[in-house]
C-alpha cells in the first residue's frame, strides 16, 4: 500500500544555513505520528514544506489523491495543498478573533471555496447542524455565539482544531496542540485526536514527551533537519543517539 | 590748449605702432585719407546699412594708418563734414558753440566754425555695427589687451570672412599666450569656415576633429546643412551639376514621402497645388446661387463626396481650377529629380565636414553618458539623502513616517531663517547644518514620544497619524512663511560649475551634495556599527523583549533613533534647499521618491537605501535622456518601472531572506 | 433570503431611511422645487458630499473590512470623472459647434464637425488631433461603460501584480500611493491626450437640457443619493455573508485563510476591483456636480484624505464611513468656505481658512491615538457595545487587523 503523502530527499537552505537536510517521511492514510526534536531541528520547516509556504531547494513531495493517482504538492500554492485536503494546525492558536465560533467554523466548512461561490453562499440547515456537531466534538457547543476572542487559550486551539476537521481534511499537521494547556484539557486534546486519527492521518509535532506517550502512535525524531530515529515511543526513546540529542553528550 | 592736446593725442597713437618710425613716415608723405573718404564722399555723408558697405571696406583696406582713427571717430558721432568743401574732420565742440575740425591726415587743427558751416555725421547703429566690424581688425592688433579680448570676442560671435587675413597677420606678434592660443583656434575655425582654398579648408577640419567645443560644431553644421531642391528632368541625366549635391532623393523613400515632393514643386512654382477640402468649400462657397451650386442644392453639400461631385461640375466648366489626379502628381514626380545639396560649394570640403562632424557626434555622445552619469549620481545622492532618515526610521524601527518631507521642509526652513539672521552665507550654511539638526531631531523626538510609541506594530495606523502631522506641518509652515517661495542662497564658492569640456559639466553645490551624503553614510556606518547606540538599536531592531531584558530602554532607544533619522532629514532639507525653492511644498515633492528609494533598496539595510538611490536616480535620469522633453512622463514611467519591479524582488535589492525577513 | 438578510442587519435599514429623509427634505427646501431655503450652490455642495460617502464606504470595504490600505482610491474616483467628462465635454462642445457651423453657408461635412471639436476642445494645449483615447466619447453608453471597465481594468492589473507577489500592510500602501502619484503625473502632461492639467471642464452643463442648474443640481443629488443607497446595500450585503467572514479573517489573519483553502489573492483581487468601481461611479457622479476636473484632484493626498474620513468616521462599519465622510467634507466646505468665524487671541487673529488643515491633522493624530473607534464608537455607548479587555493584544498578526479598541464585546 502506497503511503498518502512522501516526503523524499528534501533539503532547503536559508541564507547557508540547512534546515531541512535530506529528510524522507512517509504516512499513511489513517495513521497517527508524533514528530518529536529538540529545538531547531526543522520541524516547523518541515510543516512549512508540506503546506506549501516554504519551496524546498531539492526533493519530493507526493500525495496520494485516489488509489492509482498521486500528484506533487511543490507545484501547488498554500490553498490549493489545502484544498487537496492537508490542514495544518499552528503552534500560537490562530482563529478569526473577531469573529464567532459558528462563523469561524462555517468559514472552514468543506465548501466551494472560489470567492464567487463564496459570495452567494447563505448557510443551510444542515450545514448548520454540522458546525454543531463539530463544536460538540470540541467541546465548544454552548460558545458557539460567543466571539472566538473572548475564548481561553485552550478552547482557541480546540477551535483550531474544529476548523481544521470541518475542513474535512485526509491530512492533519498538528503543531504543539498541548502547549499552554491545563492537564484536563490535555486529555481532551488527546481524546480528539485519537478519535480524527481514526479516519485520517495525523502528524502532531510535540515537545512533551508525556503528551506523546499518552497519544501511544509511532514516533519520528527530527535532528539538525533529517530523520534520526523512527519508531515506537519506548524503541526511539532506547535510542543512544537520541539520548545523545536530547541530553547532550 | 586743445589743439595742442589733440596732436598729442594723434601722435602717441601712432607712436604706441609697431613699426611707429615707418609709418609716421608715411603719414606725412603718403596718400591722405580724405582722398579715399571723397571717393565715397556721398555714400559717407547719406550712410544706411544698405549701402554704407563700400565705403566701410574702402577706409578699412585702405592700408591707412589713419582708417582706424577714422573708423573710430565716425562710429563714436565725432566726424563732421563741412559743408562747403564736403571735406570730413573730427569735429569737437568748443565752450562757445562752435565747432572746432582736426584733419585726419597730419591732425593738423583747421580751427573751429560755426554748426551752421558743418554737418554732424549720425551713422545709425545698422551703420555702426558694420564700423564695428570693420574696426575689429585694426583692435585685433591693440596694444591693450582688454580690447583684443573684445575684438575676439565680437569676430568668435559673429566671424567676418574679411577679417581672416587680419587675424591670421596679428597672431605672430600676439604676446599674451592666452590670447594667441583662442586667436590661433579662432583662426582654424574661420579657415574651415571662409578660406579661399580647399586644401587648407581640408587641413584645418581635420585638424580640429576630434574637438569638443560648441563653437567647432557650430562652425562646422552650416556646412553640412542641406537645401531640398528640385529641378526638371529624369536622374541621373538631369543631375545639377551646379550644386554640391548631399543625396539624391526617391519620392517616398527615406522618410521623404511623395507628398512632401509634390509641396516642394508647388512651392517651386514647378506643378500645380492640389485641391484640398478647404479649397472645395471655399471654391463652393463662392459659387452659390439661388441655394444651389452646379446643379446641387447647398443643404445636400453636407458631406465629402457631394462636394466632390459639385466642384467637379464647377471645374468642368472651367469656374475653377481642375482636381489634380493622381496620375498628374505622379508623373509630375517622374519628370523632376530632387535632390539635397550643402551650401558650401566644395564637395571635398563638405564631405570631411561630415565625416569630421560624424567623429564628433560620437565623442559627444560619450561625452554625454558621461555627463549623463553625473547628473544621475547628483540625483541618486539627493534622493539619498532624502532617503536615508526614512531608512533608519521606516527601515530601522518599522516606523512609517509620513512626516518624513515635512521634516526635510523644516530643516529647508530652519536654513532660511539662519540666513536672515546671519548674513554671511558661508558662515550661516555652516552654522544652518546643525542648527538644522537640532530642530528636526527635537521635533522628531517629540513626535516620538507623543504619537509614535503608542503606534508601535501597528504601522497603518502610524502612516495614518502621521499623515494628520504631515498636513498640518504643512498648512503650519504655509502659515507662517507664506506660500511664495523663500531663497536660501549657496555660499558664492559653491556657485559655478565644474566643467570638464563644453559637453560635460556639473555644478559645485551637486558635488556638494553628493559629499553630504557620502559623509552622511560614514557618519551613519559608524553610529551603527562603532558605537553604543548603534548596537542598542540593533538589538532591539532585533529582538526588543531580548533587548529589554539586557538591562537596554526600547524606549530610549526608539526615541534617539527617531531623533537621529529626523535630523538627517533636517540637514537634507538645507542641502535641497540650497538648489531647490524652499516651500512648504519641498517635502511632499521628495516623500514618494524617498518611498521609493526605501522600498526598492530593500528594508533595513544602509547598502540598499544606497543601491535603491542609485537605481532611483539612474532610472530617472537615464528615462530623462530617452525622452528628454518631458520630465513628467519619466516619473511616470519610473514609478511604472519600480512598480514592475517590486514583482521580481518584493523585498527590494537587497532583501533579508528566510526566518530574520519575519514571513 | 433578502428578507433574513435586512432583518438581520437593521442598520441598513435605518441608513435607508435616513438617506430617503435628507434627500427628500433637500428637496422640499431646495430652489429647484420647493421653498428655496437651500441655495442651488449647496445642493450641490450636498450632492457631491453624498459621493464622498459612497467612496467612503468603498474605502471602507478595502481598508475597515479587507485589512489592504489602498492609497489609490481617489484615482479611481478621479478615472470615473474623468470617463464621464470625456462624453460631457465632447457633447456639449458638440452642440455648440454645430450650432455655430450652421451659420455658415455650406453645411459643415461630418469631419469638419470632428475637426471643430477638436479644435475646441485642444487648443488649450496647442493641438486640435483627438488623440486615441477620445474613441468613444462620442457614445454616452460606450463611456458609461469606461467609467466601470477602465477603473476596473486599471484595479485588476495593480491588485493582480501586488496582491500576488504578496505585497501587504505598508508596502502595499506606498505602492498604492506611487500609482496614484504615476497616474496624476501622467494626466498632467499636456500629451496624455486628456488636456493636462487645464483637466476637463464645463461639466456641470449637461448636454441637450434646457433645465436649470436648479434642477440639474436636483437631479444629480437623487442620483447621488441613489448610488449611495445602493451601494450601501451592496456593500452590507457583501460583508453580511460568509464572502465578508472571509475578508475579515483576510484582514486579521491572512495565512490562516490561506491554510484554510482560500486563495486569498483572487479575494482581495475582487474586492479591491469591486471597491474601484463603486468609487469610480462615485466620481462620475461627483465630477460633473463640482464641474470641473482636473489631474490635481488625483494627487495622491486625496486618497489619504480618504482614508482619514474613513477613520474618522470608524473604520469596519459602513455607516461609520458614511458619518465620517459627511462630517468631514461638510466641516471642511464651512472652514475653508469663510464661514466659519474667526478667532480672536488678542495678539493673533485665527483665520480658519489658514488653519482648518492643522486642525483636522491634528484631529486626525488624535483619532488615531485616542479613539480608533472614530465617530462611530459613540453609537456603541448608544448601543451599550463595550471594547473587551484584551490587555493590548490585536485581533490578529497582520498590520491591517483590527485593534483592541476597535474589538466589540
Amino acid at each position: 500500500m502506497s503511503p498518502l503523502l512522501e516526503v523524499s530527499g528534501v533539503s532547503v537552505s536559508f541564507d547557508g544555513f540547512r534546515a531541512i537536510n535530506n529528510l524522507s517521511f512517509r504516512i499513511g492514510k489513517a495513521e497517527l505520528r508524533a514528530v518529536i526534536g529538540p529545538n531547531g531541528a526543522g520541524k516547523t520547516t518541515f510543516m512549512d514544506i508540506v503546506t506549501g509556504k516554504t519551496r524546498p531547494d531539492e526533493g519530493r513531495v507526493t500525495w496520494k489523491t485516489s488509489e492509482d493517482r498521486s500528484i506533487s504538492l511543490l507545484k501547488l500554492s498554500e490553498a490549493r495543498i489545502a484544498q487537496a485536503g492537508v490542514g495544518r494546525k499552528f503552534q500560537k492558536p490562530t482563529v478569526f478573533e473577531d469573529q464567532t465560533v459558528q462563523e469561524n467554523l462555517l468559514l472552514a466548512l468543506k465548501k466551494p471555496r472560489g470567492w464567487m461561490a463564496v459570495l452567494m453562499y447563505r448557510p443551510n440547515d444542515t450545514d448548520f447542524a454540522k458546525v454543531a456537531d463539530l463544536a460538540q466534538q470540541v467541546g465548544l457547543a454552548d460558545a458557539l455565539l460567543r466571539k472566538s476572542g473572548e475564548l481561553s487559550h485552550g478552547q482557541k486551539q480546540w477551535l483550531e482544531i474544529g476548523m481544521l476537521l470541518a475542513q474535512e481534511p485526509r491530512l492533519l499537521l498538528v503543531d504543539e496542540p498541548a502547549a499552554g494547556m491545563t492537564p484536563e484539557e490535555r486529555e481532551h486534546t488527546t481524546d480528539i485526536l485519537l478519535e480524527a486519527a481514526k479516519t485520517r492521518a495525523v502528524v502532531v509535532v510535540e515537545h512533551d514527551m508525556e503528551f506523546v506517550r499518552r497519544l501511544n502512535c509511532k514516533v519520528t525524531v527530527l535532528h539538525e533537519g533529517s530523520v534520526l530515529a523512527e519508531g515506537s515511543l519506548d524503541h526511539v526513546t532506547a535510542n543512544q543517539k537520541v539520548i545523545d540529542v536530547y541530553l547532550g553528550r | 590748449m586743445k589743439n595742442l592736446l589733440f596732436a598729442g593725442l594723434a601722435i602717441l597713437l601712432s607712436c604706441l605702432m609697431a613699426t611707429a618710425q615707418e609709418v609716421r613716415q608715411e603719414v606725412r608723405q603718403g596718400p591722405a585719407i580724405q582722398a579715399v573718404l571723397q571717393e565715397h564722399q556721398a555714400l559717407i555723408a547719406k550712410s544706411s546699412r544698405k549701402t554704407i558697405a563700400p565705403a566701410i571696406d574702402a577706409i578699412a583696406n585702405s592700408g591707412l594708418e589713419q582708417a582706424q582713427t577714422v573708423l573710430q571717430v565716425w562710429a563714436e558721432k565725432k566726424m563732421w563734414m563741412r559743408k562747403s568743401d564736403l571735406q570730413f574732420f573730427i569735429g569737437a565742440p568748443t565752450e562757445n558753440g562752435l565747432i572746432e575740425l582736426t584733419d585726419f591726415d597730419g591732425g593738423a587743427v583747421l580751427g573751429a566754425l560755426p554748426k551752421a558751416e558743418v554737418k554732424q555725421l549720425k551713422p545709425n547703429s545698422g551703420v555702426r555695427a558694420l564700423i564695428a566690424t570693420a574696426l575689429v581688425r585694426f583692435q585685433l592688433s591693440d596694444p591693450d589687451p582688454a580690447r583684443r579680448q573684445d575684438a575676439l570676442t565680437s569676430l568668435q560671435r559673429d566671424p567676418d570672412a574679411t577679417l581672416l587675413a587680419p587675424l591670421r597677420a596679428s597672431i605672430p606678434a600676439e604676446p599674451d599666450a592666452g590670447l594667441k592660443a583662442q586667436k590661433q583656434r579662432l583662426e582654424r575655425l574661420m579657415t574651415i569656415g571662409y578660406d579661399s582654398d580647399t586644401q587648407a579648408r581640408i587641413a584645418a577640419i581635420s585638424d580640429m576633429s576630434g574637438g569638443l567645443g560648441v563653437d567647432l560644431r557650430a562652425t562646422l553644421n552650416p556646412l553640412v546643412a542641406t537645401t531640398r531642391n528640385v529641378v526638371a528632368g529624369t536622374f541621373p541625366a538631369a543631375r545639377p551639376e551646379t550644386a554640391n549635391v548631399a543625396a539624391v532623393l526617391t519620392p517616398g523613400q527615406d522618410g521623404f514621402s511623395q507628398a512632401q515632393a509634390y509641396e516642394l514643386l508647388v512651392a517651386k512654382g514647378l506643378a500645380p497645388p492640389r485641391i484640398t477640402q478647404a479649397d472645395i468649400r471655399a471654391a463652393l462657397t463662392a459659387n452659390i446661387k439661388d441655394e444651389q451650386v452646379a446643379g446641387f442644392a447647398v443643404t445636400e453639400l453636407d458631406n465629402d463626396a457631394t462636394r466632390q461631385q459639385a466642384y467637379s461640375v464647377l471645374a468642368n466648366s472651367g469656374a475653377v481650377s481642375p482636381f489634380v489626379t493622381d496620375d498628374q502628381v505622379a508623373a509630375a514626380l517622374q519628370s523632376h529629380v530632387f535632390f539635397d545639396s550643402f551650401a558650401d560649394p566644395s564637395p571635398k570640403v563638405t564631405t570631411a565636414a561630415v565625416a569630421a562632424l560624424r567623429n564628433i557626434d560620437a565623442k559627444v555622445s560619450l561625452n554625454q553618458a558621461v555627463d549623463l552619469t553625473l547628473d544621475a549620481l547628483s540625483l541618486a545622492s539627493i534622493y539619498f539623502l532624502a532617503a536615508i532618515g526614512l531608512a533608519i526610521t521606516f527601515g530601522v524601527m518599522g516606523v512609517i513616517n509620513m512626516a518624513h518631507g515635512e521634516f526635510i521642509m523644516m530643516g529647508a526652513y530652519t536654513g532660511y531663517v539662519v540666513q536672515q539672521i546671519i548674513p554671511d552665507h558661508t558662515l550661516s550654511i555652516i552654522v544652518a547644518i546643525p542648527a538644522a539638526f537640532a530642530v528636526t531631531f527635537a521635533a522628531g523626538v517629540a513626535m516620538e514620544r507623543l504619537v509614535i510609541r503608542w503606534l508601535y506594530a501597528r504601522p497603518l495606523e502610524t502612516l495614518l497619524a502621521t499623515f494628520g502631522i504631515s498636513i498640518a506641518l504643512q498648512q503650519l509652515a504655509k502659515n507662517i512663511f507664506g506660500t511664495q517661495a523663500r531663497p536660501l542662497t549657496s555660499p558664492g564658492w559653491l556657485d559655478g560649475a565644474w566643467a570638464l569640456n563644453d559637453v560635460v559639466s556639473i555644478s559645485y553645490i551637486r558635488i556638494a551634495i553628493f559629499c553630504l551624503a557620502l559623509i552622511f553614510l560614514g557618519i551613519f556606518l559608524y553610529i551603527m556599527k562603532r558605537t553604543r547606540l548603534g548596537l542598542e538599536t540593533r538589538a532591539v531592531t532585533q529582538n526588543p523583549n531580548m533587548a529589554a531584558s539586557m538591562g537596554i530602554n526600547p524606549g530610549w532607544v526608539n526615541m534617539l533613533t527617531f531623533g537621529l533619522g529626523s535630523g538627517i532629514a533636517g540637514v537634507a532639507g538645507v542641502a535641497i534647499g540650497l538648489f531647490a525653492k524652499v516651500t512648504s511644498e519641498l517635502g511632499s515633492d521628495y516623500i514618494v521618491q524617498s518611498f521609493m528609494t526605501v522600498v526598492v533598496g530593500g528594508v533595513g539595510n544602509i547598502w540598499g537605501t544606497l543601491a535603491g538611490a542609485a537605481m532611483v536616480g539612474f532610472l530617472q535620469k537615464g528615462i530623462e535622456w530617452l525622452n528628454p522633453s518631458n520630465t513628467l512622463a519619466a516619473q511616470t514611467y519610473m514609478i511604472v518601472f519600480i512598480i514592475i519591479f517590486i514583482q521580481f524582488r518584493p523585498r527590494g535589492i537587497i532583501a533579508l531572506k528566510g526566518r530574520a525577513a519575519g514571513d | 433570503m433578502q428578507h433574513s438578510f435586512i432583518s438581520k442587519n437593521p442598520s441598513v435599514l435605518v441608513f435607508l431611511a435616513i438617506l430617503a429623509l435628507f434627500t427628500l427634505s433637500v428637496t422640499l427646501l431646495s430652489e429647484g422645487l420647493g421653498l428655496g431655503l437651500i441655495s442651488t450652490s449647496f445642493v450641490k455642495t450636498l450632492g457631491k458630499t453624498l459621493c464622498l460617502c459612497l467612496i467612503a464606504v468603498a474605502m471602507d470595504l478595502v481598508w475597515g473590512f479587507t485589512g489592504i490600505l489602498s492609497l489609490g482610491h481617489f484615482a479611481f474616483f478621479g478615472l470615473g470623472g474623468y470617463m464621464i467628462g470625456m462624453w460631457l465635454m465632447y457633447e456639449r462642445t458638440r452642440l455648440i459647434v454645430v450650432q455655430s457651423l450652421s451659420q455658415s453657408e455650406i453645411p459643415p461635412t461630418q469631419s469638419e464637425v470632428v475637426d471643430a471639436i477638436g479644435n475646441q476642445i485642444f487648443g488649450v494645449v496647442g493641438s486640435s488631433e483627438f488623440p486615441l483615447v477620445w474613441i468613444f466619447a462620442d457614445s454616452l453608453v460606450l463611456q458609461l461603460a469606461l467609467v466601470l471597465l477602465v477603473p476596473g481594468i486599471l484595479a485588476l492589473v495593480f491588485g493582480w501584480l501586488a496582491f500576488r507577489s504578496r505585497v501587504t500592510g505598508v508596502y502595499l500602501s506606498i505602492l498604492t500611493q506611487a500609482m496614484t502619484l504615476a497616474l496624476a503625473l501622467y494626466l498632467f502632461q499636456n500629451d496624455s491626450g486628456l488636456r493636462g492639467n487645464n483637466g476637463l471642464s464645463g461639466l456641470q452643463n449637461l448636454p441637450g437640457v434646457s433645465a436649470s442648474q436648479d434642477a440639474v443640481s436636483l437631479w444629480f443629488l437623487w442620483a447621488s443619493a441613489l448610488a449611495l443607497g445602493l451601494g450601501y446595500l451592496l456593500s452590507a450585503w457583501i460583508v453580511s455573508g460568509k464572502f465578508g467572514s472571509a475578508i475579515r479573517g483576510i484582514r486579521d489573519n491572512e495565512a490562516r485563510v490561506r491554510f484554510l483553502g482560500y486563495s486569498v489573492v483572487s479575494y482581495k483581487l475582487a474586492i479591491f476591483t469591486l471597491t474601484a468601481c463603486i468609487a469610480a461611479i462615485a466620481g462620475a457622479l461627483y465630477y460633473p456636480q463640482a464641474g470641473i476636473i482636473n489631474p490635481a484632484e488625483m494627487a495622491p493626498i486625496a486618497s489619504i484624505y480618504l482614508a482619514v474620513l474613513v477613520a474618522i468616521g470608524g473604520r469596519g462599519r459602513l455607516y461609520g464611513a458614511v458619518i465620517g465622510a459627511a462630517l468631514v467634507s461638510l466641516l471642511s466646505t464651512w472652514f475653508t468656505g469663510g464661514q466659519a468665524p474667526d478667532i480672536s487671541l488678542g495678539f493673533y487673529t485665527i483665520k480658519w481658512v489658514d488653519w482648518w488643515l492643522v486642525l483636522l491633522g491634528l484631529s486626525f493624530v488624535a483619532v488615531t491615538l485616542f479613539a480608533p473607534k472614530g465617530i462611530g464608537g459613540l453609537v456603541d455607548y448608544w448601543t451599550n457595545r463595550q471594547t473587551p479587555d484584551r490587555h493590548g493584544a490585536d485581533l490578529g498578526p497582520d498590520d491591517g487587523a483590527l485593534r483592541e479598541q476597535e474589538a466589540l464585546k
